[in-house]
């Protein structure tokens, strides 16, 4: 059995490129549909709908006509360093996979006590305040058959699709292959973005273009300074996003003004905000 | 109607009296009650807390009440441990405060949790890493302590003790307090102190954030220390309130000026070990974290008051009141003292629950609010109603208060 992480044979992780996602939803709505997250008829109260795919608006907060607005889509981080919700949780009902680099969450095990989602800074836990679905709509039909239904009272999240990973480890093995090629396995968000803007795969496989992906100086994560160690990175080209990707102390941030995209190479040529 | 289980030589209202004087905590436990089915039937959704409100006013009361029960431990430590025999006047008093403390909280943890009946888990498959499984371990062990200092006071009951068995089974438990006195104050020591690690823990809140000594934040310590504090507090205040309804002075002034002393060197330190970690914290892990102090308190219903509430209104404050002797031995002073004390703690407890997760942690979020419903009021007025329940109870029915003839001898 691998000790670390970092020794681990896979460590799945996603890309996504801020400035290709329109904020279109299409990500939200097939991850709900794929992992049958529960729906209920008024989704209004934001603050219990359970969306473990979530898009956040954001503005570089200058006046028309500079106002520039972008979108950061919100899976579960995956925090691959000592991940907040997984220490704190009292059932061991939350488990960091050495070998995949998933953060699983056993939903039979989970008490409820929402700990988890006290520790997690980015908001990407859900407890199921109600129960799961309407049980006389019929809405039992539509659920994904690999997927369990979550019961009331337990806490959720993104999985990274596992089960398609299963599916396409079993469609491996049937083959007598085991190692997956790139692309056996995807996300369901990232199968449906219309714009191609999430990238998945295995982070530690440097024939994966994600593996690629993380070392461009334009790709950055989420609160990296707390130090849990994202696998989720995001892209952009612009300052102003990968500002708002982390909390910094006036002067701390530093731009990445040199570095251009198409040139892939270290330019005196001004970033994409100096336009 | 009652009066032949109520204690020698020691006057009691009438019966109706105390029926009367019931109604008002038994409707609270109606509220609790009617509040509790509702949660267990339809879900946590008849709450107002949510998935940014993971935590909310239960875990607030919950935190609460469990520094504020820190009085029995503590006193039984100084009783039995440190050989304060004045103590032994209060002890008693002590020992049911935090066993109602320690229950009522357990009753509210049962709710609080989404899958009660899974309760359970925590034990058989415990993550030992999870400061949440050292406070639920030490706190049902402890109460079960509790349970066992709370037996030989029930048994003291005039007609109990009349039943030589349980008379001698009372006074063997009374012989080996000791050693109970002893056990409360280890499994004490950590869950106060886990209750705290809980949120310095949480790395990824800097709000919440502590370094510490080893796997222990500082909040570890300083929970220990708040509610070592503020616990002797609650009990002179407890204990005043009864005198209060009483009408009849009930515990020896020697003790309570003890108490209160005690408590003044204990909060007195903890406000400059609490002043430390708040600069600490303001110069190591917030800047560490991209972060102002200001920062934290930018939007939102929660300011910076609270903490100078915490700091100096109930901290600075009460702490030199029961530190001069002057102020700690006029009764009114004693009493604002205690009361800020217990307010300030609690404020204490509430920074770290509500505040730290109103505070969003991804720039491009949002601050929150949060407001209980009914049915969360209900169970918290609940714990009360049961706290005065019990003790209205135990002080009827049980000689709790030993100098009580002695200071009012009835002359008829």
């Amino acid at each position: 059995m691998k000790k670390g992480n970092d020794h681990g044979k896979h460590k799945y992780g996603m890309v996504i490129d801020i400035d290709k996602c329109t904020g279109c939803g299409t990500c939200m709505v097939a991850c709900a549909a794929e992992n049958n997250v529960s729906v209920r008829a008024d989704q209004s109260d934001k603050e219990r709908t359970i969306t473990w795919m979530r898009l956040y608006k954001i503005s570089n907060g200058k006046e028309f006509p500079h106002t520039e607005v972008s979108y950061f889509p919100r899976p579960c981080m995956h925090c691959d360093h000592h991940p907040p919700c997984v220490s704190v949780c009292v059932a061991t009902a939350t488990k960091l996979d050495f070998n995949t680099g998933i953060v699983s969450q056993i939903y039979t095990r989970c008490i409820g006590c929402r700990y988890c989602q006290a520790a997690c800074p980015y908001g990407a836990r859900y407890f199921n305040w109600w129960d799961a679905f309407p049980q006389d709509k019929g809405m039992d039909r539509y659920l994904t058959p690999e997927v369990s239904p979550r019961m009331r009272g337990v806490v959720e999240k993104c999985t990274f699709c596992h089960h398609r990973l299963m599916r396409a480890k079993t469609l491996a093995y049937a083959e007598d292959r085991r190692e997956l090629e790139e692309g056996e396995y995807v996300t369901a968000c990232t199968e449906a973005c219309p714009a191609q803007a999430i990238t998945f795969g295995d982070l530690n496989n440097p024939e994966h273009e994600v593996s690629k992906l993380i070392k461009h100086p334009f790709t950055f994560r989420l609160l990296e300074r707390i130090g849990t160690e994202p696998k989720v990175y995001y892209h952009s080209s612009r300052d102003w996003v990968r500002k708002l990707g982390d909390n910094f102390l006036p002067g701390e941030y530093t731009p990445v003004v040199n570095k251009t995209w198409a040139e892939e190479e270290w330019s005196t040529k001004p970033g994409r905000d100096e336009f | 109607m009652d009066s032949p289980l109520l204690p020698h030589g020691v006057k009691r209202c009438s019966t109706w009296a105390f029926f009367f004087w019931t109604l008002p905590w038994l409707a609270l436990l109606a509220w609790g009650g009617l509040s509790a089915f509702l949660c267990l039937w339809k879900g946590l959704n008849q709450t107002n807390m949510s998935n940014v409100f993971a935590f909310a006013l239960w875990i607030v009361f919950d935190l609460a009440v469990i520094a504020l029960g820190a009085g029995a431990f503590f006193t039984g430590f100084l009783t039995y441990i440190m050989g304060q025999k004045e103590l032994k006047n209060i002890i008693k008093p002590a020992v049911i405060i935090g066993f109602i403390c320690y229950s009522g909280a357990m009753a509210m943890l049962g709710i609080d949790i989404g899958q009660p009946i899974r309760g359970w888990f925590i034990f058989w498959h415990a993550n030992i890493h999870s400061m949440l499984v050292e406070v639920s371990f030490c706190i049902t062990c402890y109460l079960m302590v509790l349970a066992i200092e709370f037996i030989p006071i029930i048994l003291e009951n005039r007609k109990l003790e009349e039943i030589k068995e349980l008379r001698i089974f009372g006074h063997s438990l009374h012989e080996i307090m000791a050693v109970f006195a002893a056990t409360g104050t280890f499994l004490s020591f950590f869950h106060q102190g886990s209750l705290g690690g809980m949120f310095g823990v949480m790395y990824a809140r800097p709000f919440a954030a502590r370094e510490g000594f080893y796997i222990w934040p500082w909040t570890f310590f300083l929970f220990v220390l708040s509610a070592i504090a503020c616990g002797p507090c609650f009990t002179i205040l407890c204990t005043k309130l009864t005198e209060f309804f009483s009408r009849k002075k009930l515990v020896p002034d020697s003790a309570i000026q003890l108490l209160a002393k005690i408590s003044a060197w204990l909060l007195s330190l903890y406000m400059v070990l609490k002043i430390a970690d708040y600069l600490g914290w303001m110069y190591g892990i917030i800047p560490r974290s991209g972060l102002t102090f200001e920062s934290f308190f930018r939007e939102g219903p929660y300011g910076v008051y609270l903490v100078v509430c915490e700091i100096i209104v109930c901290g600075i404050l009460p702490a030199i009141i029961l530190m001069v002797p002057k102020g700690r031995q006029n009764q009114g002073w004693l009493i604002i003292a205690c009361l800020l004390n217990c307010t300030g703690i609690v404020l204490n407890r509430f920074l770290f629950i509500v505040v730290t997760l109103a505070i969003p942690v991804m720039p491009f979020d949002r601050f929150w609010g949060y407001l209980p419903t009914w049915q969360e009021w209900g169970i918290g007025f609940a714990v009360i109603g049961y706290g005065f329940l019990l003790f209205s109870a135990a002080y009827r029915y049980l000689p709790i208060f030993p100098k009580e003839r002695e200071l009012n001898p009835i002359t008829e």
